[in-house]
């Protein structure tokens, strides 16, 4: 009987067989797990089709040249347009991007070329995967804080100029993590060969690894700025709202997240509408940026 | 003669003092812009804290056990809020931890073409640049009347329990958590896809080898392979959670009236703080900035535990 336990070769009616059979309580647990895999992953994309399907019919049918270019109807009644929160979203995110880019790319210049290691370098990595997990609404609280609350742009209160900053905040960590990594793509023989021909460091980077770093740089800014495009937990109380047209950055400004936001939760149709098409606007925007930088992020790797 | 040649052929070039100023002036300007990072930090930390002082100073830590929210009173205390964002936090990734890992071993897996796979990976990321106030929108006008007979079944049948013990009437954390549950997901599948890819191929095959079929290499080899990232991820998608503001406001109800219910109204932290904060003055700015405190505290400690995993138990195998 011991000697059945290792059966002669070539024997399988003694040892299992090793063909497939689908009825091995193995087999079948394998095509479950497989089935109930396939059914999560349907769940998980069903959100965006559904989104996307009523943003696009919902708010799709309602754009025209008068939406996008007039003022939003006062409560209640009908008419009117989206057109200075689409140049409100405009401006504050142009503001947050002409602080937070410099800012940004030179922090990750300082992680990537002149400090690999080191207390400090760890230290700005550390800070900005925590800024990065900060939530938005903080953000918007700390730019409540040192700008609104104390006026310090001409004793004006909520502004543009206070969103752009509080957006900025966002962007940051984006911008320096990008920068960052895409200069560490730089293979080191390029830095090398720049300064063995006689060039200085500041040559060395704005000129070569700067310039070979440009499109993943890129990349991670359009997305960096189609995120804080979106955002609108940062404005409520910063930028807050005006039915008018921008009157300058020192004052407050409409802005689509916020109009989205304000329109949705009144109980007139007319302001919910208007709410579909600044969504409407604001997903195909963001939507481009994100597919327009992974069609430019595929010419990386090449 | 010949050493003179050599020096001419390899002279080291000087470098004029303003290249060097410049060069200087570029690092320092560097360090300067990297240090803004903590600035910032630090910056957001002090703000919340002296604008909270007053409220701290009077409520002390019953602010985070007691439940009134009364502005005509002053009295105020966060537990509601509180409640409400672990409550819906954790909920929504009980939810979508499954769902995440799930769809992140079918598009890492080989079940179905390659080109299907991305598509299903891209608009498993696309689904994360959806503005939040877009998906509150959503939720207001299509999810939540779509979702209501299923919450009034859960009623009828649970309503013995004290989570169920409500009539759903429209806005309340349970569209609110479902709601979570589409933000946090991409970040869970895009995090635990990348984990299991870094598992070496290695490991797969030994597990094959040995004789084990597809899901006993996945579930005994992959996922324990892959759990710290995966780990790493979850908390991640916790704190976003937490912090999540525009469409938990917009359909939790924002209620201060405290419910063990999920399905009655309720508030979170960051709901309570979009919604008050603009229109707030004197004594509740400093209790708002109190809870916006609470809040820092609860996604810094959530953050920093989720790096510390990644970095500790990071990969045995790379």
């Amino acid at each position: 009987m011991a000697l059945s336990a290792t059966p002669a070769p070539g024997s399988t009616s003694l040892g299992r067989s090793l063909h497939f059979r689908a009825s091995l309580p193995r087999n079948r647990w394998n095509s479950f797990f497989s089935l109930l895999a396939a059914f999560f992953a349907v769940i998980a994309v069903i959100p965006l089709v559904l989104v996307l399907a009523y943003v696009l019919i919902k708010g799709g049918s309602l754009i025209s040249a008068q939406l996008l270019t007039d003022l939003p109807p006062p409560p209640g009644l009908d008419g009117g347009g989206i057109g200075n929160a689409i140049l409100g979203t405009v401006v504050v995110t142009l503001i947050a991007s002409l602080v937070a880019i410099p800012v940004g790319v030179g922090g990750g210049i300082y992680l990537a070329e002149y400090s690999r290691s080191g207390w400090f370098a760890q230290f700005v990595r550390f800070g900005t995967n925590v800024l990065a997990g900060v939530p938005s609404i903080i953000c918007g609280v700390f730019i409540y804080g040192l700008v609104v609350s104390t006026r310090i742009f001409f004793g004006q209160s909520y502004s543009a100029m206070a969103g752009g900053i509080a957006l900025s905040v966002l962007m940051l960590p984006t911008v320096i993590k990008t920068t960052d990594e895409a200069l560490k793509l730089v293979p080191q023989e390029l830095r090398w060969g720049a300064i063995g021909i006689g060039a200085s460091r500041f040559v060395t980077i704005t000129r070569i690894t700067l310039p070979a770093a440009f499109t993943p740089i890129a990349t991670g800014v359009v997305l960096g700025i189609a995120r804080a495009a979106g955002e609108t937990a940062p404005l409520i109380f910063t930028a807050l709202f005006s039915p008018f047209w921008p009157e300058g950055v020192f004052n407050p400004i409409a802005t689509m997240s916020v109009l989205i936001f304000n329109f949705a939760i009144m109980p007139y149709e007319a302001q919910n509408a208007l709410a579909w098409a600044a969504s409407f606007v604001l997903v195909v925007m963001i939507l481009g940026a994100n597919l327009f930088a992974r069609w430019v992020g595929r010419f990386t790797r090449a | 003669m010949a050493a003179s040649e050599s020096t001419d052929l390899f002279e080291l070039r000087r470098r004029p003092p303003q290249e060097k100023l410049v060069d200087q002036g570029f690092r320092q300007l560097s360090i300067v812009l990297a240090s803004l990072v903590g600035l910032v930090l630090l910056g957001i930390l002090l703000t919340v804290l002296s604008g909270s002082r007053e409220a701290m100073a009077r409520f002390g830590l019953r602010f985070l056990v007691i439940s009134d929210w009364d502005p005509a009173g002053d009295t105020y205390g966060a537990f509601t809020a509180i409640y409400g964002t672990i409550v819906t936090s954790i909920l929504a990734l009980v939810i979508a931890v499954p769902l995440g890992v799930g769809t992140a071993i079918f598009i890492t897996e080989n079940l179905i073409p390659l080109r299907v796979r991305q598509v299903l990976g891209i608009m498993v990321e696309l689904l994360a640049a959806i503005p939040s106030v877009v998906l509150g929108l959503w939720a207001i006008f299509v999810m939540e009347p779509f979702i209501r007979p299923g919450l009034d079944v859960l009623h009828q049948f649970l309503g013995w329990l004290p989570f169920f013990s409500t009539v759903p009437l429209g806005p309340g954390m349970a569209p609110a958590i479902l709601i979570l549950v589409v933000m946090i997901l991409p970040i869970i599948t895009a995090i635990s896809r990348d984990s299991l890819q870094q598992v070496p191929p290695e490991l797969r095959q030994a597990a094959y080898g040995v004789g084990t079929t597809r899901w006993g290499a996945i579930l005994q080899v992959m996922l324990p392979a892959a759990v710290s990232g995966i780990t790493g991820g979850v908390m991640l998608a916790l704190g976003r959670a937490m912090g999540e503001t525009m469409a938990v406001t917009m359909i939790i109800g924002n209620s201060n009236n405290f419910s063990w219910s999920l399905l009655a109204p309720g508030n979170t932290i960051s709901s309570m703080l979009a919604n008050q904060f603009g229109e707030a003055d004197g004594f509740q700015v400093s209790a708002l900035m109190y809870a916006a405190f609470v809040l820092m505290l609860l996604t810094l400690l959530v953050n920093v535990l989720a790096q510390w995993i990644v970095r500790r138990l990071s990969l045995k195998y790379s």
